[in-house]
């Protein structure tokens, strides 16, 4: 990327996750920069999850560090995460199907008077604000119960929200796994966007045709290592799919 | 519904026309949102049939003796709308307020050791709800056990210290004039126009003033004539009701009370964050927790509230009797209570329901029993018809949850 000059907004260096004598992640570096979609690919077990909820505060480090725009930070638990403005969008998104659009985005966060009343007409324009440039249009309203929302859309509200709280790495678990093609494409516009608003997005998926239309760098893990990261415009998906299944003989020759 | 919206959809979502309202209603009708027409239909239907039957039915007189009669249920109703709302049960409201109509009888109790005046004994007794429902709350969150073993448990447990606390005597009688004024006061009858001009004036406000917060916000308003319908109907409501009364003896204090009761939870569960992060523990509880939520809390707070409503209804059910006897937080008081919040509209699987449901099933609970009193029916009349109207209620509860759910797919 053009802005190498500039620390990379989220770094992992030399990360390393024990589960007993199970080693999930093996000294890894990761990177991603602010306005660019970094797509993160392995087989399963590859060590995927555990990153995520590592740098999201589930799972504390055994070894290495992570860096926020180049400082070095520790992340106990999901509020830390928050707080820099990490955010996970995990594959079961993580909504209130009872509640309306407005009231999911909003969760835990409302936005209320000192007696704790809350504020609709606030947090009702700036959800209609955010999806509107997102240009999420196929919610019909934003005071519908999510419970009534298509699949894609819903995953839209999940993505909306962790733009909302102006997140600088937002991380999407598997976003088009269960949705047809008309929705996958809402998607992955919609992660598009996000870098091109500027925030440092990671896409994990199984699907490259996905990761390929919308990633500008490619990572690739596997059994715990960081195997090489690719340019997506320098590569191609045999080379991705290889160093999935096989690996490198950079990494072949490091283990 | 899953495909695009159709355009129109959503340019008639942009205009506030009242055919498109009318038509996004009907289509939210059709996806499982029946709103409270069943219970309105309801009500109707039972007034029409009772009404037909004997000529007591809809008269002053028995208006306000309805009154009397829904109150307690209603009120414990309302403090179970909250465990429901969060997907649990409580199981122990009848005998907690059992446990509350014992105490506060003990702590007027003249000539003893705790004499004390009449709103003191309220007050404990609401306590002693609040502090059984803080209990099996924390049970409930922390340990993890299933809310309805706990509460059953807690349910033996207020049954066995009644019992322990009446002893052989077996009965308590009220002479505090404040503890039996909650059931047998009755207001003025220009007190009781003023309770309505104020009721009114207050529902006027708070929609009008919603209807130009949005306007000026620049939000969807809905139609105006709609907010206006709303504010003419629900203060004919309650003109009409004063009016009945006033026919008779006049407003119960009783019936104040309960409306109170109403406005306040309605307004803690639909306009506070602490009521949406209970309709969001109830709708899901890990999306909830990872919010930030203290879910544990919002749980624990939930059962406090269903024990102190416990407590004020089993006040006013001693109150309206003058004395509490082994009999009290029994019979069929927890079943009409839970009745009366399903057939409300209150969702069984939580997140979904309104504290109002509470009032309008405990006046259907009420005008059953009730009407078959008069009717001079045989109990088994009244159970049989409650147990029919609570069963249609749950079955629309969850063909409404199905529907809801395949209307996004």
């Amino acid at each position: 990327m053009s802005t190498a000059a500039k620390p990379p907004t989220l770094e992992l260096r030399g990360v390393v996750k024990n589960f007993g004598s199970v080693e999930a992640l093996r000294s890894v570096d990761f990177e991603v920069r602010d306005g660019e979609v970094m797509a993160l690919v392995g087989d399963n077990g590859a060590g995927k999850s555990t990153l995520i909820k590592s740098v999201a505060g589930i799972y504390s480090i055994d070894d290495g560090e992570i860096l926020f725009e180049g400082r070095p930070v520790t992340i106990h638990g999901p509020k830390d995460a928050a707080k820099l403005g990490i955010e996970v969008v995990y594959q079961d998104l993580a909504l209130c199907d009872n509640l309306d659009v407005v009231q999911n985005m909003y969760l835990g966060r409302e936005v209320h008077d000192p007696f704790y009343r809350l504020r609709e007409a606030p947090m009702e324009q700036r959800t209609t604000e955010t999806l509107k440039s997102l240009a999420v249009t196929t919610v019909r309203s934003v005071r519908q119960p999510v419970a009534t929302l298509s699949g894609g859309q819903r995953q839209s509200v999940a993505v909306a929200r962790a733009v909302l709280w102006n997140n600088r790495v937002v991380f999407l678990d598997e976003p088009t796994a269960a949705l047809g093609v008309a929705q996958t494409r809402q998607v992955l516009d919609l992660v598009k966007r996000l870098g091109e608003q500027g925030l440092a997005v990671v896409i994990v998926s199984h699907n490259l045709n996905d990761v390929f239309e919308v990633a500008n760098r490619i990572t690739v893990l596997r059994l715990g290592r960081n195997v090489g990261v690719y340019d997506r415009d320098k590569t191609t998906q045999q080379e991705i799919v290889q160093a999935i299944t096989a690996g490198t003989a950079a990494e072949a020759a490091a283990s | 519904m899953s495909s695009a919206a159709p355009a129109e959809v959503q340019a008639a979502a942009g205009e506030d026309s009242l055919v498109a309202i009318l038509r996004a209603r009907w289509e939210a009708f059709k996806g499982g949102d029946v709103g409270s027409l069943p219970v309105i239909v309801g009500i109707v239907a039972i007034t029409i049939f009772f009404t037909a039957k004997t000529n007591i039915f809809f008269t002053a007189v028995n208006f306000s003796n309805l009154i009397g009669q829904m109150a307690g249920v209603t009120v414990i109703a309302i403090g179970i709308v909250f465990v429901l709302l969060i997907g649990e049960i409580d199981l122990s409201v009848g005998y907690v307020s059992g446990l509350a109509s014992v105490a506060v009888a003990e702590f007027q109790l003249a000539g003893s050791s705790h004499n004390y005046p009449g709103l003191v004994a309220m007050a404990l007794a609401i306590l002693v709800g609040a502090g059984v429902g803080a209990v099996q709350g924390s049970i409930i969150a922390f340990v993890g056990v299933p809310s309805y073993v706990v509460t059953l448990a807690g349910l033996l447990i207020c049954q066995g210290l009644i019992i322990q606390i009446l002893g052989t005597q077996g009965v308590i009688g009220i002479t505090d004039k404040q503890v039996n004024d909650v059931s047998n006061y009755v207001l003025t009858k220009n007190t009781g126009w003023i309770v309505a001009i104020v009721l009114t004036a207050l529902l006027g406000l708070a929609s009008f003033g919603t209807y130009i917060g949005r306007l000026r916000a620049g939000l969807p308003t809905g139609h105006i004539v709609l907010t206006v319908v709303r504010v003419l109907f629900y203060g004919g409501l309650t003109f009409g009701a004063v009016a009945v009364c006033n026919h008779y003896r006049g407003v119960p204090l009783v019936g104040l009370i309960v409306v109170f009761v109403v406005v306040l939870f309605a307004y803690i569960a639909g306009r506070t964050t602490f009521g949406r992060h209970i309709y969001a523990v109830g709708g899901n509880a890990e999306a909830a927790r990872r919010a930030g939520i203290n879910v544990k809390l919002i749980r624990i707070l939930c059962f406090v509230i269903s024990g102190a409503c416990a407590g004020l209804g089993g006040i006013i059910l001693a109150s309206r009797l003058n004395s509490v006897d082994l009999t009290f937080g029994g019979g069929t008081l927890l079943l009409d209570a839970i009745s009366a919040a399903v057939i409300g509209g209150v969702s069984l699987f939580g997140g979904r329901g309104r504290v109002s449901g509470a009032l309008f099933g405990g006046l259907i609970i009420g005008m059953i029993s009730n009407g078959t009193d008069l009717v001079g029916s045989a109990d088994w009349v009244k159970y049989v018809t409650t147990g029919t109207i609570l069963l249609a209620a749950v079955t629309l509860d969850t063909v409404a949850r199905r529907r809801q759910a395949a209307a996004g797919r």
